[in-house]
C-alpha cells in the first residue's frame, strides 16, 4: 500500500500551523519557560505515526507536541496545556516536555535519551496485554550518546520487543555538533546491539513512511525491533529564542554583549598561551559561523514545502486543503484562548 | 567595590581560580559556548565540551579527580543527575571511607537548579536535601554573587566531592538562554540582590560550612539557603510594618550544616521557620528542626517549603515555591 500523500501532507500542516501559533503564543509571553518546537522534522513523525492504530504507544522527547496531534490528541486541550490552563491536557501541570495521553499511550519525557527503556517499557507490556501493537520512541542524534538509550536497545534485541527506535538527526545536540561528540557511525552502533537498521531522508515524508511500515510491521509480527536514522532539520535552532539563531538574525544587536567579554577575556593576564587562547576564540567563532550556514535555516530543507511541491499539481484540492487547515487551526486557537481561567 | 552578576561572578572566581591552578579543567554539555570566556582564556584543552552522556563523564570526573586533576564537571540541571546518580551516590560519596581516608575524590559539580520562570517539575527542581542526605558530599547553595563567587573558590580547595548548585533565577545567564532573552514579554521574580551585587576585587573562599545572618530579628527565625533567603527578606521588611521582628540566616551551605549558628539563632527567638525551595518530605526543613532539639532548644517550629511536584503552570508554580506571601503566614502563625 503506497503513502497517500494527501493524509501525510494534511498531518504535516496541522502540526506546522499549529507549532507556528504557539511560536507566537510564546513570543507574546502567553507561554512560559523553555519551548521547543518540532518544526523541521514534521515528515518523519507524520511518516511514523500514519502507520499507528490503537494500542500502539509512542514514547516523546521534547518535542512532542507534533506527535500528539498527528496521533489525534484534541488540539485544543494541548494548547490550553501549554497555556497552563487546568483545563488543559495535563491539567496545566506538565507543559509542552510533559505532555501525556493515558488515551494514546503516549508519554513525553524532557530528559534526554528516556524514551528508550520508555518504548521498550511499552512494547513489553504490549507483547503480554495488545499482542501485535508496537511502541515508538522518538528521538534526537544526541541522546544517542545516553546510556540507557543504548541499553533500552540492546533489551529490545534479546527480548525482541516491538520497538521502532526512531532517531530524528539534526546534527546538533542545542550548541553542539553531534559529529564532534560522537564515536563511530550510529546505524552500526544500533546493529552491534543487534536492531535492524535503515537510514532515510527525514525531509521525504514518503521515504520515512515506507522504512516506517516495513519496520512497524516487522515489530508486530514478532520480528524486533529497527532503528530508523532520519535525518532532518530544525528551522528555530534548539528552542525558541535560541541565542545561536538571534545571533545569525541579528548580528549587530547580538554581538556586542558576547564580543565584549570575550574580548576581555582573552586579553587578561593569566591562564594560557596565545597559541590555546587563539585556539579557544577559533571554536567560538566556528559555532557561531556554523550557525549561520547551518542547514537548518535554509528552507528548501523544509519537509511541508517538498510534499507540497508534489501536490501543486492539483491547485484546487491542495488550496481547499490549506483553508481548511487553517481554518481549523484558527479555530482550534480561537477556542484554547476564549475562556482564560481566572 | 566591583558589582557582578550572579554568574559572572562565578566564573569570575572559577577563573582566578583557574589561572593559579592549572589542574582545573572544566567539561560539560555545551560547555565551550556556555563558558566561552573561559574557553578563550585559558584555551580548548582546559575548557571541553561533552556527549550527553552524564553517567560517563561525571564518573570519569570523579576518578579523574581522584588521579590527581581537578575537574569542574558541569551538568545542565540537577534534575538530571538522576541519570548520572551512581557517580555521586556510590563513587564520589565513598571514596575517602572506603580508602580508609586515604584517598579522596575533589572533584566540583556545578549543576543549575530551582525553578521560577516555568520550566515545570523535570526541570525546576531543588534537590539539595536529596544530595546532602549522602555522607560525604558538600553540598553548596549560594544565595549572592559575592557568595558565589567565594563559594567556588572553596569548593576548588575543597578536599573532597562537591556539589554547587546555581539557582537559575539568579543567573541571568540562564534565564536568557531559556526563554527570557529572545522575549519582553516575560517577568520573573527575580530578587535583585541575588542576581547582581558587589564583589571583592580578588576573590577569596567563603568558608564552607558557615552560615551568615542576613537579618538580626528578635521575635521569629528564618532559616533558608538560595532563592528561598531573599523570599524571607522579603517576608521580613513586610513582616517590620506589623511590629514583628525577622532574622533570616542564610545557610549558604546545606551540607555540612552550620548546627552551631542555627541553634544560637533559634534559641534567642525561640521560633523558627525553615523557608526551604526543596521537597518538604525528609529533607532539610526535617533536619533542621533534628539539629535544634538535639541541641535541646525548645521552639516553635514551622515550615514553608516546595509539597509537590512542581507545575508547569506559572500560577501554580507561584504557589508551590515559598512564596513571600506564604512565608508571612509561617511566620504570623508562629507568633500566635
Ligand atoms: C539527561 C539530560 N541531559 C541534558 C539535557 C539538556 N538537553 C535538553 S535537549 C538537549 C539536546 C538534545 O539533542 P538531541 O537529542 O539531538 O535532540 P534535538 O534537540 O536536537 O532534537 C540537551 C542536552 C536533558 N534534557 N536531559
Ligand atoms: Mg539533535
Amino acid at each position: 500500500m503506497p503513502p497517500d500523500l494527501w493524509t501525510l501532507y494534511a498531518l504535516m500542516l496541522k502540526s506546522r500551523l499549529f507549532e507556528e501559533a504557539v511560536a507566537k503564543l510564546w513570543h507574546d509571553g502567553l507561554i512560559s519557560g523553555e519551548m521547543h518546537l518540532g518544526t523541521g522534522e514534521e515528515a518523519i513523525i507524520a511518516g511514523v505515526v500514519a502507520n499507528l492504530r490503537e494500542g500502539d504507544a509512542m514514547a516523546l522527547d521534547h518535542r512532542g507536541t507534533a506527535a500528539l496531534l498527528m496521533r489525534g490528541v484534541d488540539p485544543v486541550l494541548v494548547a490550553r496545556e501549554l497555556l497552563g490552563y487546568p483545563d488543559g491536557l495535563c491539567g496545566g501541570m506538565g507543559g509542552h516536555m510533559h505532555l501525556f495521553s493515558k488515551e494514546y499511550l503516549a508519554a513525553s519525557s524532557g530528559i534526554v535519551g528516556a524514551e528508550g527503556p520508555a518504548a521498550a517499557g511499552f512494547a513489553l507490556a504490549a507483547q503480554y496485554l495488545r499482542p501485535g501493537s508496537v511502541a515508538i520512541a522518538f528521538f534526537g542524534d544526541g541522546a544517542m550518546n545516553q546510556g540507557m538509550l543504548m541499553e533500552s536497545m540492546n533489551l529490545a534485541s534479546v527480548w525482541n520487543l516491538p520497538v521502532f527506535f526512531v532517531c530524528k538527526d539534526d546534527g546538533w545536540a542545542i550548541t553542539t555538533k553531534s559529529v564532534e561528540v560522537t564515536g563511530g557511525g550510529l546505524n552500526e552502533r544500533a546493529q552491534g546491539l543487534g536492531v535492524a537498521t535503515v537510514e532515510v531522508d527525514g525531509r521525504d515524508v514518503s521515504a520515512v513512511w515506507e522504512a516506517a511500515h516495513i519496520a512497524i510491521e516487522r515489530a508486530r509480527s514478532g520480528q524486533g525491533p529497527t532503528f530508523l536514522h532520519a535525518h532532518c532539520v530544525h528551522f528555530e535552532g534548539h528552542l525558541l529564542g535560541f541565542p545561536m539563531v538571534r545571533i545569525a538574525d541579528h548580528p549587530l544587536r547580538e554581538m556586542p554583549g558576547i564580543a565584549i567579554p570575550l574580548t576581555l577575556s582573552i586579553l587578561r593576564p593569566g591562564g594560557a598561551p596565545l597559541r590555546d587562547r587563539l585556539a579557544g576564540l577559533r571554536t567560538v567563532v566556528a559555532s557561531v559561523l556554523s550557525t549561520m550556514r547551518d542547514p537548518r535555516r535554509d528552507s528548501a530543507n523544509d519537509p511541508v514545502a517538498r510534499v507540497r511541491a508534489t501536490l501543486e499539481s492539483v491547485p484546487v484540492r491542495l488550496h481547499e486543503l490549506e483553508d481548511q487547515s487553517q481554518k481549523e487551526i484558527d479555530h482550534v486557537f480561537a477556542s484554547a484562548l476564549m475562556e482564560v481561567p481566572s | 567595590m566591583r558589582s557582578m552578576l550572579f554568574t559572572q561572578a562565578i566564573d569570575d572566581a572559577l577563573a582566578q581560580a583557574m589561572a593559579d591552578n592549572p589542574r582545573i579543567i572544566l567539561f560539560g554539555e555545551d560547555i565551550p559556548l556556555l563558558r566561552r570566556n573561559l574557553l578563550v582564556r585559558f584555551g580548548p584543552g582546559r575548557v571541553r565540551g561533552t556527549p550527553i552522556s552524564e553517567s560517563a563523564f561525571l564518573g570519569a570526573g570523579v576518578a579523574a579527580a581522584m588521579a590527581g586533576l581537578r575537574p569542574v564537571v558541569e551538568m545542565y540541571m540537577v534534575d538530571f543527575l538522576g541519570v548520572c546518580a551512581d557517580a555521586l551516590l556510590n563513587h564520589a560519596s565513598k571514596i575517602e571511607a572506603f580508602s580508609g581516608g586515604k584517598w579522596t575524590a575533589p572533584v566540583v559539580v556545578r549543576v543549575p537548579c530551582g525553578g521560577g520562570y516555568g520550566d515545570g517539575g523535570q526541570h525546576e527542581q531543588s534537590l539539595w536535601g536529596w544530595l546532602a542526605h549522602i555522607p560525604g558530599l558538600t553540598v553548596l547553595v549560594p544565595s549572592t554573587p559575592a557568595d558565589g563567587g567565594g563559594l567556588m573558590l572553596a569548593a576548588l580547595q575543597h578536599d573532597g566531592p562537591v556539589i554547587f548548585l546555581e539557582h537559575k533565577l539568579l543567573s541571568e545567564t540562564w534565564l536568557e538562554f531559556l526563554g527570557s532573552g529572545a522575549r519582553s514579554t516575560v517577568q520573573y521574580d527575580v530578587p535583585a540582590d541575588g542576581a547582581k551585587g558587589p564583589v571583592p576585587q580578588n576573590w577569596e573562599p567563603v568558608p564552607i560550612g558557615k552560615a551568615f545572618l542576613r537579618r538580626a530579628g528578635g521575635d521569629v527565625t528564618i532559616v533558608s539557603v538560595g532563592v528561598g533567603v531573599h523570599r524571607a527578606l522579603e517576608a521580613a521588611q513586610a513582616l517590620e510594618t506589623e511590629g514583628i521582628s525577622v532574622g533570616v540566616l542564610d545557610l549558604r551551605t546545606v551540607s555540612p550544616l552550620d548546627n552551631a549558628a542555627v541553634r544560637e539563632v533559634v534559641a534567642l527567638t525561640g521560633r523558627l521557620l525553615v523557608v526551604d525551595e526543596d521537597y518538604e518530605g525528609f529533607g532539610l526543613s526535617g533536619e533542621l528542626s533534628a539539629v535544634v532539639l538535639e541541641a535541646g532548644i525548645s521552639c516553635k517550629y514551622a515550615r514553608v517549603c516546595t509539597q509537590t511536584t512542581i507545575p508547569y503552570a506559572r500560577q501554580l508554580e507561584d504557589q508551590t515555591l515559598p512564596s513571600k506571601l506564604r512565608i508571612c503566614a509561617g511566620v504570623r502563625q508562629l507568633m500566635q
